[in-house]
């Protein structure tokens, strides 16, 4: 059947256009050409406006940016939060992943809802409701309230991996080991937690590049903390030494581009599993 | 060598992994309560004391609030210049949907139809990077591009066509003294950060179309455009639909690009900012929030009509 198939597949796959080719390159040079331009003005000697193209070329705002201590602290506080809202992701996300899948019971969509809305919802919408709760309770905002807010709309990307990655699998292999004789605990780390192993890792991941780069929900439930977003909001009105805000952010490229493509290597060959075909 | 389980010895793991077999509710309850705790208390918690707050006032000379049920808040809210804070920003978000739906669909139905192997992952990893890289720098970005003495500017100027730029930009609607400060601005910058949402549901939903569907469409005679229009594109409708839900709500609620890139006339999202912030009235800026959750209530309704949910 497969084998027939392919080759037909392969023929219907055909040549598009040049009008259906040109709009998807437009499409993906529109998506990725921009970030090019902080790069580039990373390095301009042209520090007080945006003017293109750069007056002359310089390494001179690494330095800069280097010695400023509080783009350090900006940069470890935004560590420590998408740390700490990743692991609890992990956790609640892995949780609600296995109820939903294993199980069906009643409110199950009201669950669903209610585990997407912090994305669904726009940001702003979420921030306010948690500083207006915090506010009513006299939670002084620190480092827990910024941590609280990220892992809410963490919780989601982990459970999506999870989730999708279960249903890929195959029931039988649970079957199977509990038909060998392992028992629950058994079956859960010898297979269904290898089995699910890299998928929880991506969305741990994807977690931690979202509250690393969050920045709306993170003005509302931040105090006097700067993440490294707000201290770049902040950099950005600031008219001198501009470049130093382009430097910062070919730091937060690189701190969230390993994380994110490492998720996309590890969720990439899994679609066809042997044996985990539904 | 024993073969029956109940010939093994029962180790404690073993005996407690049969009382958990026995009980699915008791495994259904532990997996489930403490995700629930967290959404349930943290999040629902924070978003009904929202609406809470929204039926709350607040004194105008004391500027506290008063804790007494009244719909005076949402009186205040009915302003001529509220109204068209929200009607601003519910034009921006159909124009943005809109423009994100024209780029995203021919990028979306390309990946879907005709890449395949290192072509497609090439594709698929260059909508992916962007929707996961850093928001404030991708913004920052367009600032610089925008910027007067910036990259676009520059480029229309060295073609001679600074004149037309020009004339564009003193245009009613689009008015400003450089596209980084005009609503032309704005509509890119808001286009380029919610286009991956839009690229792949649409790419999903084409995905899932059968090739037998179209192999049978043309087995009837069905010229490729016909195919096209009467069997793709139907079938692709959830897939923009659901796109549409992203680049809708998420434009209505930002503050960020429009305080950064276009006219100081505000949107939603900036008067929720302000309200709660400068000025300190969190009943106003509640009742404000509430605006986007019942539009956003409202579009999820038709969404669902249009079948956005089996294509999320």
């Amino acid at each position: 059947m497969r084998s027939k198939a392919s080759p037909v597949s392969d023929r219907s796959k055909g040549q598009a256009g040049w009008g259906l080719k040109s709009a998807a390159w437009f499409g993906v040079l529109y998506l990725n050409l921009p970030i090019l331009f902080i790069i580039l003005y990373g390095f301009t000697t042209d520090d007080a406006s945006y003017s293109f193209p750069p007056p002359g070329l310089t390494t001179q705002w690494f330095a800069v940016t280097w010695a400023r201590a509080d783009f350090w602290e900006a940069l470890w506080l935004s560590v420590q939060v998408a740390f700490a809202s990743m692991l609890i992701a992990m956790v609640l996300g892995t949780f609600a992943a296995a109820a939903m899948y294993r199980f069906k019971f009643f409110g199950k969509e009201a669950v669903t809802l209610l585990i997407l809305l912090p994305i669904a919802l726009p940001g702003i919408v979420t921030g306010i409701s948690l500083r207006s709760a915090f506010s009513l309770g006299d939670v002084p905002f620190s480092y827990f309230t910024i941590v609280l807010g990220h892992a809410t709309f963490c919780i989601v990307v982990v459970y999506n991996n999870a989730i999708a990655r279960l249903r890929r699998s195959s029931p039988a292999l649970i079957e199977a080991s509990m038909d060998l004789g392992a028992d629950t605990f058994q079956t859960f780390r010898h297979v269904i937690l290898p089995n699910l192993a890299t998928a929880l890792l991506a969305g741990g991941m994807l977690a931690f590049a979202l509250s690393f780069d969050e920045i709306i929900v993170t003005t509302f439930t931040a105090g006097q903390q700067e993440t490294l977003p707000i201290w770049m909001f902040g950099e950005l009105s600031r008219p001198r030494q501009r470049p130093v805000t382009n430097v910062a952010a070919i730091f937060v490229m690189i701190i969230t581009f390993v994380p994110i493509l490492a998720a996309y290597y590890l969720t990439r060959d899994t679609d066809d599993v042997a044996g985990s075909g539904k | 060598m024993t073969t029956t389980g109940a010939a093994r010895p029962r180790s404690l793991s073993n005996s407690f992994s049969t009382f958990l077999y026995q009980r699915p509710r008791l495994v259904l309850a532990l997996l489930l309560v403490p995700p629930l705790l967290w959404l349930g208390i943290i999040y629902l918690g924070s978003l009904f004391t929202l609406l809470a707050q929204s039926f709350f006032s607040i004194d105008d000379f004391t500027a506290q609030t008063i804790y007494e049920p009244t719909l005076a808040t949402y009186a205040r809210l009915f302003t001529a210049t509220n109204l068209s804070i929200i009607f601003r920003t519910l034009a921006m978000a159909s124009v943005v949907t809109v423009i994100s739906g024209i780029i995203a669909f021919p990028l979306a139905y390309y990946i879907a139809r005709f890449a395949s192997g290192r072509m497609k992952a090439l594709f698929y990893v260059a909508v992916m990077l962007p929707l996961w890289s850093n928001y404030l720098v991708r913004v920052y970005a367009w600032k610089l591009i925008l910027a007067k003495e910036g990259a676009i500017h520059w480029s229309i100027n060295s073609l001679g066509l600074g004149p037309v730029l020009d004339w564009i930009l003193t245009l009613p609607v689009v008015e400003g003294s450089s596209l980084s400060t005009s609503y032309i601005g704005t509509t890119l910058t808001f286009v380029y950060i919610w286009l991956p949402f839009m690229v792949l549901p649409i790419q999903a939903a084409l995905e899932r179309v059968p090739r037998s569907l179209l192999e049978a469409s043309s087995d009837l005679g069905a010229r490729p455009n016909e195919t096209f229009r009467k069997v793709i594109f139907p079938l692709a409708i959830p897939g923009i639909a659901a796109g549409s839900i992203f680049t809708f709500s998420l434009t209505l609620g930002d503050y960020i690009i429009p305080q950064l890139i276009g006219s100081s006339r505000p949107f939603i999202g900036q008067a929720v900012y302000q309200f709660q912030g400068t000025a300190g009235d969190i009943p106003m800026a509640a009742a404000f929030a509430m605006v986007p959750i019942v539009i956003m209530a409202i579009y999820l309704a038709i969404a669902k009509r249009l079948g956005a949910f089996d294509a999320l």
